[in-house]
């Protein structure tokens, strides 16, 4: 069934030489915004390379190998490339730092991207989070769970976990960006539907998984999901209080009485 | 007036539903380890309900203490209102997970091995009390008329 590739490149030389890119592109990056007279936090490239560094110990190395076998190990993991990695990554403010590097002309360009309606469409909360769940229905759920180590399924966890995040708490410039409470309510459902499936898994392990295993893996995928779905709650939060702060100072709630 | 009111009213609300899912989880589930994660009774829409509950209940939490937090900044902040809607939305959350949860939807029982019937008296006997006093607390802390002033 499984075929692995003999010759030219060993096993998991894709997954660490796509990060190990991204990073020396975010630096390159760096210097282009800095030239330019930008200045750019040292914490976002910090974010950027533990975010990088979360998604390849997910897909390369002792984790990754031990994942093939170990249903806790696999979900593990999963919650590091689908769920930590896309909150540093995009915390990072990566379409920012595109603004700030590219040439004025290319800019532009990037920004009528961001505004066309492809980009509004694939952004929205709603649509990034049936990628982003609907996804993980669909390997664990179907039968396709011998293939979730294969690159393909770990690029679209770790795309449609950044693109759900960004879509919910991201920072970057997004034209069409949902208001506060359809990013709040889809995130409440997202989080549901990730409690659920795990412990659908717990109940009913995945193809050609053993049943303590599988319930092992699925304690690791609720209460590990939840602490990083609490950190996007969390986000949320600070976005709200600052918003009702700075709208505050227009229509205090509490009225000053004038008159005594 | 009134819109800090109500602000005191749900933030408290949402805080209580909150503290009782909290204590749920880490008393009864992982101190004492009377609740189970998964009862193989449980049904489809009992883990549909199950989920539901605890994503809105980490909601409930982040947003009720955001919520205090900007009533504080604002100095609108109103502690017996503020009580009362905790006290009301964690009675009948309690009595929500007691009786819809543990005995409609037969999610899990509150303890495994022992006789149910007193565990669940307690259990929803102490939650229609605080819904009771949190409901009699809001009640006395109503915005007074604009007709009084």
């Amino acid at each position: 069934m499984n075929h692995h590739h003999v010759g030219l490149v060993p096993d998991g030389t894709v997954q660490v030489l796509l990060p190990a890119c991204a990073l020396a592109g975010w630096l390159v990056a760096v210097r282009a915004a800095r030239r330019r007279g930008r200045t750019w936090p040292a914490t976002r490239t910090v974010s950027w390379s533990l975010g990088l560094a979360c998604a390849g110990v997910a897909v390369a190395g002792p984790l990754a190998a031990a994942g093939h076998a170990d249903f806790r190990a696999h979900m593990t993991g999963h919650l590091l490339l689908g769920m930590l990695a896309p909150l540093l990554v995009v915390s990072a403010r990566p379409v920012t730092l595109a603004l700030c590097a590219l040439p004025a002309r290319d800019a532009r360009r990037l920004a009528e991207v961001l505004r066309s309606r492809p980009v509004a469409i694939l952004t929205h909360p709603v649509v990034a989070a049936v990628l982003d769940v609907g996804g993980l229905w669909v390997v664990y759920r179907t039968g396709l769970y011998p293939a979730a180590h294969s690159p393909l399924v770990q690029a679209h966890v770790f795309l449609a976990g950044a693109l759900f995040t960004a879509s919910v708490v991201g920072r970057d410039p997004a034209p069409h960006r949902a208001a506060l409470e359809v990013r709040a309510a889809v995130l409440v459902g997202v989080m549901a539907a990730h409690g659920i499936l795990a412990k659908s898994l717990y109940a009913g392990p995945p193809t050609g998984v053993p049943a303590a295993r599988a319930e092992a893996g699925a304690q690791v995928m609720y209460y590990g999901g939840a602490v990083v779905e609490l950190a996007l709650l969390v986000l949320l939060g600070v976005e709200w209080y600052r918003w009702t702060g700075r709208r505050t100072r227009h229509t205090p709630i509490r009225r000053v009485r004038a008159r005594g | 007036m009134e819109r800090a009111s109500r602000a005191n009213l749900v933030s408290g609300i949402l805080l209580g539903l909150g503290v009782v899912a909290f204590v749920d989880e880490t008393v009864f589930h992982q101190l004492l380890h009377w609740h189970h994660f998964y009862d193989r009774s449980t049904t489809g829409v009992g883990l549909v309900s199950d989920g539901l509950f605890h994503a809105f209940s980490w909601f409930a939490t982040v947003a009720g203490l955001f919520g205090a937090a900007r009533l504080l900044r604002d100095r609108a902040f109103h502690g017996r209102r503020f009580l009362g809607g905790l006290l009301a939305g964690a009675g009948f959350f309690q009595l929500y997970d007691g009786i819809v949860q543990h005995k409609l939807l037969g999610l899990h029982q509150i303890r495994y091995g022992v006789p149910l019937l007193g565990y669940d008296l307690a259990w929803n006997i102490l939650a229609a009390g605080i819904l009771v006093a949190g409901v009699l607390l809001v009640y006395t802390t109503r915005p007074r008329s604009r007709a009084a002033t």
